[in-house]
């Protein structure tokens, strides 16, 4: 009972000195002073991992030839459909693509096409900043893609090779 | 300064009415309070953004500058003012076109109005009236009206309901806030601001935050209250109810709104210094061992000091609103109506016993 009262009493002291409000001030009041965490985007960068899922690429053997064999296992598993694949015949008797899209306002850079990908042909780079001017534009056909894959080799090959042994 | 005036500008000068001359002069000494003012109303904003901003552990704004230089991105509420100058003011077709649009009006003027009475230094008022205190609580008073007829006028759910919380609290705190006031009353026995200011000459020991502490408390608590800031914002709401009153407003007329609340914030900041932390006097008034030194002139009544006081409620304003959570909607009226009024009832009780008993700053 006497438990209780005294409880009641340091209460109302409590709220009436505003002890809990002066404490949540002095926390706000250390945190003005200390150093601050913000990153200045253009000119400064975080860290970026290996496995980060950017613009798509399409990569060749060293030799030059392209390394997809149109599977479309990377059509067939994309969950937003962006990806359309068309498919022939080359003279030497090997399947090749004629046409590769890849739609970029469907995409959702989820990696599933290159999880799938048996050739490790299709890629997912970590550029990150890009746009599109105009309508249509925001469909990388296979020669951008190639592009892409030819300018970034390095970079996708030194990824693929810090990241190898979590596969 | 009269003597190096060419000869030719003081015979324009006299060779107006003498009627015209006042009304020149007192619309000058307007211009001179309300361009700093809103000047600070807009610097408010860009410190409230850097100052959150660094007790959240972030940089805050420091981009716009001006001619090519960032300079901690001081120009960001001068492209504020230009981006929402140049904003459309959308009426919504259902609304009622002239409440609409003289609410924002209704909100500004009396916020801009009341600085009419605040003495800045000695003598250093537009207007020294000796009914100083009325006038202040009556034209902060007024203000809420702005706010009631915004909400009505939007014709927008969200509107009114923001427009009934903030009627209701502004309603339930002004009753503290006046018998906070009538502590402070009591004390300086007169409603002349300057007069309530020289009462606390003396030092820091004779301001009234001493002896009528816990009134100082309720008043500051009570403006935050007044003015809708964080923790009492409940009128903003923007997880329930948008924004509140202005939801509906765009452009200039929000902008408005938007000066109304941070002259708001400056006025109760100074008239809490005025009241309890003696305006423009010294705080080492009373610091006699100074005399003779070369400290002597930090004794000296000056602005600076009434700016300094006004400044750091301010600050506090910003501090609270980056530290505390949102009250809910029936704590905050138990709040105004179960706590902060008994207070003041039996503070000025209190201080009463105190003046007949003389004890404290009353025994004479």
């Amino acid at each position: 009972m006497g438990g209780v009262m005294m409880n009641k009493i340091a209460h109302f002291i409590k709220s009436f000195t505003l002890w809990e409000l002066l404490k949540g001030l002095s926390v706000t009041g250390r945190y003005l002073f200390k150093t601050k965490v913000t990153i200045q985007y253009p000119e400064e960068k975080t860290p970026m991992s290996p496995r980060f899922r950017g613009l798509h690429a399409l990569r060749r053997y060293a030799n030059g030839e392209e390394r997809c064999i149109a599977c479309k296992l990377c059509e067939a598993v994309c969950p937003a459909l962006a990806i359309t694949i068309d498919s022939e015949e080359r003279e030497d008797g090997t399947r090749r693509t004629t046409r590769y899209d890849i739609d970029l306002f469907k995409c959702i850079y989820c990696g599933f096409c290159e999880e799938a990908c048996p050739v490790d042909s299709i890629v997912e780079t970590h550029i990150f900043e890009y746009h599109f001017e105009e309508h249509g534009s925001q469909v990388m056909t296979k020669e951008m893609l190639l592009e892409m894959g030819d300018k970034y080799e390095k970079e996708i090959a030194a990824n693929r090779e810090a990241d190898a042994k979590y596969r | 300064m009269i003597e190096y005036t060419p000869d030719f500008l003081i015979n324009f000068w006299n060779w107006f009415p003498v009627d015209a001359q006042t009304v020149a002069i007192i619309l000058g000494k307007i211009v001179l309070i309300l361009l700093p003012l809103i000047l600070s109303v807009a610097y408010v904003t860009y410190a409230e953004r850097k100052v959150i901003g660094a007790m959240q552990v972030r940089i805050g704004p420091n981009r716009v500058g001006f001619f090519g230089f960032r300079l901690w991105g001081l120009g960001q509420p001068i492209a504020d003012t230009v981006k929402l100058m140049f904003k459309e003011v959308i009426i919504p077709t259902q609304a009622n076109k002239y409440l609409f649009l003289i609410a924002p009006i209704l909100s500004i003027g009396p916020a801009l109005a009341a600085w009419a009475v605040i003495p800045f230094d000695r003598g250093m008022a537009l207007a020294n009236v000796d009914a100083g205190l009325l006038y202040v609580l009556a034209l902060t008073s007024i203000a809420v009206y702005g706010v009631i007829i915004a909400g009505w006028a939007s014709n927008s759910k969200y509107a009114i309901l923001s427009a009934l919380r903030s009627g209701a609290q502004i309603v339930a705190y002004e009753i503290a806030m006046g018998f906070a006031l009538v502590g402070v009353l009591m004390a300086s026995g007169s409603l002349n601001l300057s007069a309530i200011v020289e009462g606390q000459a003396g030092g820091m020991s004779s301001w009234y935050f001493i002896p009528l502490f816990p009134l100082f408390l309720v008043y500051f608590i009570s403006g935050v209250a007044e003015t809708n800031r964080a923790p009492f914002d409940v009128a903003e709401g923007e997880s329930e109810i948008v924004a509140g009153f202005h939801v509906e407003y765009s452009g200039m007329a929000f902008a408005l709104f938007f000066l109304a609340e941070y002259a708001n914030i400056i006025l109760i900041s100074a008239l809490t210094a005025l009241m309890f932390l003696g305006g423009w006097l010294s705080p080492f008034e009373g610091f006699t061992f100074l005399e003779g030194t070369m400290f002597e002139f930090l004794r000296e009544t000056s602005l600076i000091w009434f700016l300094g006081k006004t400044s750091f409620f301010i600050f506090c304003f910003l501090w609270f609103r980056a530290t505390f959570p949102r009250y809910r909607y029936d704590q905050i009226m138990r709040l105004g109506w179960k706590v902060f009024i008994p207070i003041t009832i039996i503070w000025i009780f209190v201080e009463a016993v105190m003046m007949l008993a003389k004890v404290g700053p009353w025994a004479v």
